[in-house]
């Protein structure tokens, strides 16, 4: 009885063992649990973290290979691009060099050539001699012509003048005004009034006058002497040169028209032939007076004379259409 | 009375009236009668003796007009007030050609004095009547008719344009060849009337083939004619470029410069201004000219004539060498400069120096070469003398600044640009010592000789007496043209150098 008893009070004791140990474990399971839940976190997490950084370690395996593999695949570039550059730079340097050399030489020959600009230089100022050379013969050329020109002019204003003085040719019985006999020798004036014919004077207008038929030959030879033969030309064509117009002649009236038949007559029938001349013995004196009737007769005098500029008009037209005056030289 | 008894009052009616009008144009030649004659009432009574039945009192009376109105410009406005120009442009066109030289002097009197006399000759169709006149066979009729062409073309444009319209210029140009030596001097002074005005002008006067008698009658050796054929073709090229090629292409170089001796002074006046006209447009021109032998010549002509003459030529070498340095080289090889300083030293008037300096800074400022060549004869002080000078003229002062500004840049001549350090305003002193700062850098290193004739001329001795303010550009520079030289020569020519060594004397005490 007593092992019951200390068996029912074992049982108790275990009851309350029981009961107490349950207490405790009732206590302790909170506690417990979130122990066993930490430390099972815990082992996932390291189990996780051992993942992961597995993971992580093989991922930059193979980022390190691929980062490598692409940097040097673009350092390769880079090379070939500094390369390519430097091979760039090198031709560069040598082309501007064949420029550089080109362009001075292109420059000197053909821009600023040095010596063309020398030759040009020199050319031109010879050029400049040349041309003052040939403008001064060319100046002494006209100043002669002007010259003889002033002389012709002289010459022909003093031959006027002895006509106008003819009466005061020296005679056998008196010497003229010009032939002193204290002179050693006849005055100039006198030598011309004895070459100078004298003409009656007609009815022409005054600037015609001036051109008596004995016209001395010798006033042309006198120019001959002092200048060389070039000018005589050069005169010629200088006179030639302006063309002087006949003058306007007013028309007659053909008056006396012959018969129709006379004028068959004349020209069927021949002429008498005969050795002797038919002409009188006065005939050179009978048409000398027929000419000079007919000159005074023919220009007409004031041919528009009306008031006293167109009196002035009509003179000097006249006096330009003579052509007498100028050929009475040659 | 009897029939004759009646005629004769009609007769002596008529001589009387031919008396007075032939007195009255004999008075008119004299000046003085004039004002008498204006107060005495001429111009109504010449009015009624113009519609007159005698063909000679008509003309006689527009004679007188015509002298009246020649002598002056109020006369000419009563002219035209009378209402006469009508009346006369009418029977312009009927009468005969004594009658139309006489008219055609009134309207030349009357429109020759302003573009207002020559506005009312045109309305009353003057024009028109004139140009009609050119057709006709007389060649004084022609001249006259020409000739006041002429003078109302010579005002402005506008009325040139009028008489361009009218058709004048293709008749002109037949003028032109007749054998009349007053006609074809006329004609070619109104073709030159003509071309002055305006470009489109001056194309018509071409396009009718004017240049090519013109260039012919180059050769004639009447000068008057030279003048006036020579004054056309300077009005047509100066226009344009165009035109000044067209000049050229009638061949008339080289043999205008025959026309250079001419002794006429006139015509050698015009034949420069024909070359200064085209030489202005183009390098291609100027370098024609040049090569032509033409520079020399000119030069020449410079040293013979005086004055105003002279101008054309001037500017000539100016517009030659301011185009390109080949160019204004040529112009210092034929002797250019020398020709300008004479011409600098005997000219007296205002706008020839004026130009003279113009053309000397056109033939120095290309290189120091041509800068060189301006400074040997002594050019620099004289227009430093222009430009200083109080009694210039602006124009002359501007001028001669620029031109001596122009030079100084390219001077690399030391002993040129040394005179030019004496008695100078300030603002030419900086570009002076400006210059020679730059030339003691660039080209005094290399050149000891230059060097050396600088400090013995007394250059440097003179820069150092100009007192500067310290920090101003002109003391900047006179600190680098020192720095060039060693400093005991820099000090010994400082002014008060002798001072300075007497006050050292002072405090030296012998050991």
């Amino acid at each position: 009885m007593a092992e019951l008893q200390k068996i029912k009070n074992e049982v108790e004791e275990l009851k309350k063992e029981y009961f107490c140990r349950s207490r405790q474990a009732e206590e302790n399971r909170q506690r417990e649990n979130q122990a066993a839940t930490r430390i099972q976190s815990w082992v996932r997490a390291c189990k996780v973290h051992a993942y992961l950084s597995h993971l992580h370690k093989k991922a930059i395996i193979i980022q390190k290979i691929w980062r490598g593999f692409t940097a040097r695949a673009r350092f390769r570039q880079m090379v070939k691009a500094a390369y390519f550059i430097m091979k760039m730079n090198f031709y560069e340097e040598m082309a501007v060099r064949i420029q550089r050399r080109w362009r001075g030489f292109f420059v000197r020959k053909y821009v600023h050539n040095f010596y063309a600009r020398k030759s040009y230089l020199k050319g031109l100022s010879r050029k400049n001699e040349l041309v003052r050379m040939e403008l001064d013969e060319l100046q002494e050329l006209q100043k002669r012509e002007r010259d003889c020109l002033e002389r012709v002019k002289e010459q022909t204003a003093k031959v006027y003048q002895a006509h106008r003085l003819h009466h005061l040719l020296s005679t056998e019985q008196c010497p003229g005004v010009f032939n002193s006999p204290f002179r050693p020798a006849p005055h100039e004036m006198e030598l011309l009034l004895r070459q100078v014919k004298y003409q009656a004077p007609t009815r022409l207008s005054r600037g015609v006058r001036a051109c008596p038929a004995g016209m001395p030959a010798p006033t042309a030879p006198s120019f001959h002497g002092t200048l060389p033969p070039p000018w005589i030309e050069t005169t010629g064509t200088y006179c030639s040169s302006r063309p002087i117009l006949p003058p306007i002649a007013i028309k007659k009236q053909q008056v006396l028209f012959r018969e129709p038949g006379e004028v068959w007559e004349q020209r069927v029938h021949c002429p008498d032939l005969t050795l002797r001349l038919r002409t009188s013995y006065t005939h050179l004196e009978e048409a000398q007076n027929q000419l000079r009737q007919r000159d005074s007769k023919g220009i007409p005098t004031g041919t528009l004379g009306t008031g006293s500029m167109l009196h002035h008009l009509s003179q000097s037209r006249n006096s330009s259409t003579q052509p007498a005056n100028s050929k009475s030289f040659r | 009375m009897s029939k004759k008894q009646i005629v004769r009052v009609f007769d002596e009616y008529h001589k009387s009236r031919m008396q007075f009008v032939q007195t009255v144009a004999d008075l008119a030649t004299e000046p003085r009668n004039i004002q008498v004659l204006q107060n005495a009432g001429v111009m109504s009574m010449l009015r009624a003796l113009l519609l007159d039945v005698n063909p000679s009192i008509q003309q006689t009376a527009a004679l007188t007009l015509g002298r009246l109105a020649d002598h002056s410009d109020d006369l000419a406005t009563v002219v035209v007030e009378e209402n006469i120009l009508p009346s006369l442009v009418q029977s312009l066109a009927l009468q005969n050609r004594f009658y139309k030289k006489a008219a055609a002097f009134v309207l030349r009197a009357v429109a020759k004095h302003s573009p207002e006399l020559s506005q009312a000759v045109v309305a009353c169709g003057g024009v028109d009547a004139l140009v009609s006149c050119l057709d006709d066979f007389d060649p004084g009729v022609k001249e006259a008719a020409a000739w006041a062409l002429g003078s109302i073309a010579q005002h402005n444009a506008s009325l040139c344009q009028s008489v361009v319209d009218a058709g004048a210029v293709p008749l002109l140009v037949l003028c032109l060849l007749e054998p009349e030596m007053a006609l074809k001097r006329i004609t070619a002074s109104t073709l030159s009337e003509i071309c002055k005005h305006t470009p489109e002008l001056a194309q018509t006067v071409v396009d009718n083939g004017a240049i090519s008698h013109l260039a012919q009658m180059i050769f004639n050796p009447d000068a008057k004619l030279k003048r006036q054929v020579f004054s056309a073709l300077c009005q047509v090229s100066k226009h344009s470029e165009g035109l000044a090629e067209i000049v050229i292409e009638a061949n008339i170089f080289p043999a205008a410069l025959a026309c250079l001796q001419d002794p006429d002074k006139y015509v050698k006046k015009n034949v420069v201004t024909l070359m200064r006209e085209i030489v202005k447009h183009s390098l291609a021109l100027s370098e024609m000219i040049v090569a032509c032998g033409a520079i020399g010549v000119v030069i020449d002509y410079l040293g013979h004539c005086q004055g105003s003459l002279r101008l054309p030529g001037i500017m000539l070498l100016g517009y030659v060498a301011a185009h390109s340095e080949n160019l204004a080289m040529a112009v210092i090889l034929s002797k250019g400069v020398h020709q300008l300083a004479l011409c600098l030293a005997e000219e007296h008037e205002s706008h020839i120096k004026a130009a003279i300096a113009w053309s000397i800074g056109q033939i120095g400022h290309h290189t120091p070469e041509h800068a060189k060549a301006v400074a040997t004869c002594d050019l620099l002080t004289k227009l430093l003398e222009l430009y200083v000078d109080a009694s210039s003229s602006e124009d002359l002062q501007a001028k001669s600044k620029k031109a001596l500004k122009t030079i100084l840049q390219k001077c690399t001549y030391l002993l040129g640009l040394e005179p030019l350090l004496y008695d100078v305003p300030t603002t030419i002193l900086k570009h002076v010592v400006g210059q020679i700062s730059k030339v003691t850098q660039l080209v005094l290193p290399h050149d000891s000789q230059a060097r050396r004739l600088f400090v013995t001329s007394g250059g440097l001795k003179r820069l150092q007496e100009i007192e500067a303010e310290p920090g101003s550009p002109l003391q900047e520079h006179i600190d680098t043209i020192n720095n060039s030289y060693p400093e005991e020569i820099v000090r010994y020519y400082s002014p008060n150098y002798s001072q300075v060594l007497l006050e050292q004397l002072e405090h030296y005490e012998p050991a």
